[in-house]
């Protein structure tokens, strides 16, 4: 008698201590993190089950935020606006490391080897780089042209070889920086790209390194398998003869842009998406849509091209179909939608609603209204993905 | 707010007093007393809004700065309303800086900058 009774309290322990230990084991790779710029906070969702899993607080200042994956595809690190890196457990939903880093930050990105996380920032003007373990400190790069003038530092990517490209917007500067060894990393500086380059992207092979110029009409092209031969302008003069619009968002370039045969790009203060052939970069068709675009996002498969826009347009979306370079729908799924995330194989894309506190999930194939998730001011939503891919 | 057009001497003067009422109407609205410049309660909302979402892409949610300069009442402190309501409306040539005459009235844009300037933006 008694053993039985010694029996079921282990019995009973036991199943206690599993119930408490962890939860039931699960992957990572239908999970997204989602910015909620209003509240500090991101949502841990599953892009299979379309559900929310949790809610991580206490992330400072998300009014710009960005955020890149380890390679294990289990931690994000955020960057906020602040300045601030929070890294983020999203299986176990809590966050593990916070640094204060700069006084204004912008993004980031991760290396090839996944050891070093590196911050784009602000104020003041530079790139950092951190241990992505610990978060502790390896290098400072200060963005100071010749003349020791600071630039705000913009569109820092990943490349192959523990590599980063960035730009400096006041300067018009590409600078190619080397952190095979983090601690002392060696600068390579292209002057005179262009002026005032406000985002740049690394191709997904990380051959390409492109800047968005804000200041004339035109893009910076870096090729990394020919670093010496510098430089070079694209799509010169895009906007010649027609009127530049007020700008009123920036638009932002990622790698999402090269798809296929082509490279589809924002045309600054033009209600116009470009394309170039990713092969000679001359410009192969002009597309015309509804405002000017901020995200201009390749489905994984390449076959069609989501766009986004900016206020007062930004309640609107509208795809592209690239064999025909025509708008094949419009949609207006919510107000305010300021960012876009394929899933991995492009069967769904996720729409974030600021003004209306949602997601919305839509059916590529059919355009339909999969599912909407609550969401407090959402604006990026980033999936697992991109983990295992350059230039994210 | 055209000047008046020539008149007789009697006339310019009554137009003259009128146009310093106004103007001291208009400068009372702007600056001295808040209540007859304050919009309506849904569209003060509206530009609350606006200002913390559409102007905080570039300025920050908080207003600390981002591509574009700092909103905060310490980094505005020494400037004159006067031009940064004529950057709000018109833009800055030369910066990021659009204008935003065609969303927001002048009144509005003197309210805006004075939230702003006396730290009460949200």
């Amino acid at each position: 008698m008694n053993r039985i009774k010694t029996l079921a309290a282990a019995a009973a322990a036991m199943l206690l201590l599993a119930g408490c230990a962890s939860p039931a084991l699960r992957g990572s790779g239908d999970l997204g993190v989602v910015i909620e710029r209003a509240n500090g906070s991101v949502q841990v969702v599953d892009n299979s089950h379309l559900t929310p899993l949790s809610r991580v607080q206490g992330l400072g200042d998300l009014s710009h935020a960005s955020l890149v994956y380890s390679r294990d595809a289990r931690y994000v690190y955020v960057f906020g606006r602040d300045g601030g890196i929070s890294k983020v457990d999203i299986l176990a939903g809590k966050l593990v490391a916070r640094v204060l880093q700069a006084g204004n930050s912008i993004g980031g990105a991760i290396s090839s080897d996944g050891r070093i996380v590196a911050a784009q920032n602000y104020s003041p003007g530079g790139v950092k780089l951190f241990d992505a373990e610990t978060l502790a400190p390896l290098a400072d790069i200060p963005a100071l042209d010749d003349n020791g003038q600071p630039s705000k530092v913009v569109g820092l990517a990943d490349l192959p070889g523990n590599r980063f490209a960035f730009s400096l917007f006041e300067a018009g500067e590409i600078w190619l920086l080397d952190a095979a060894n983090p601690r002392a990393p060696v600068v390579t500086k292209y002057r005179n790209v262009g002026r005032q380059p406000y985002d740049g992207l690394a191709s997904g092979d990380g051959r390409y390194y492109i800047a968005g110029l804000y200041g004339e009409d035109g893009l910076a092209l870096l090729d990394n398998w020919h670093p010496d031969a510098g430089v070079r302008r694209i799509l010169p003069g895009y906007g010649q003869g027609q009127d530049k619009q007020p700008v009123y968002k920036m638009p932002h370039l990622r790698g999402w842009s090269l798809a296929g045969d082509y490279a589809f790009l924002p045309a600054i203060g033009h209600n116009t998406v470009l394309v170039a052939d990713s092969r000679s970069w001359q410009e192969a068709a002009r597309v015309p849509v509804y405002g000017q675009p901020v995200f201009v996002m390749a489905e994984p498969s390449g076959r069609r091209v989501w766009v986004n826009f900016a206020f007062p347009h930004n309640d609107t979306v509208q795809v592209i179909d690239v064999p025909t370079m025509q708008v094949i729908k419009t949609l207006k799924p919510g107000r305010a939608i300021l960012h876009m995330e394929f899933t991995a194989r492009g069967d769904a894309v996720w729409l974030s609603s600021r003004d209306d506190d949602k997601l919305v999930v839509i059916d590529t194939q059919s355009f339909a209204t999969v599912a909407e998730l609550p969401a407090a001011n959402p604006s990026g939503i980033f999936f697992s993905w991109r983990a295992g891919r350059m230039g994210m | 707010m055209k000047p008046p057009p020539a008149s007789p001497s009697r006339l310019t003067l009554k137009c003259l007093l009128l146009l310093a009422c106004s103007a001291l109407f208009l400068y009372e609205a702007a600056h001295a007393d808040p209540l007859l410049t304050v919009p309506q309660p849904a569209r003060a909302a509206e530009l609350r809004h606006l200002l913390r979402q559409d102007c905080g892409a570039c300025h920050g949610l908080t207003l600390q700065g981002g591509l574009g300069s700092p909103l905060t009442a310490r980094a505005l402190a020494d400037k004159p309303a006067d031009s940064l309501v004529a950057t709000l409306l018109d833009g800055r040539p030369g910066s990021a800086m659009p204008p935003w005459r065609p969303f927001i009235s002048e009144d509005e844009a003197r309210w805006l900058i004075r939230q702003l300037q006396q730290g009460e933006a949200p």
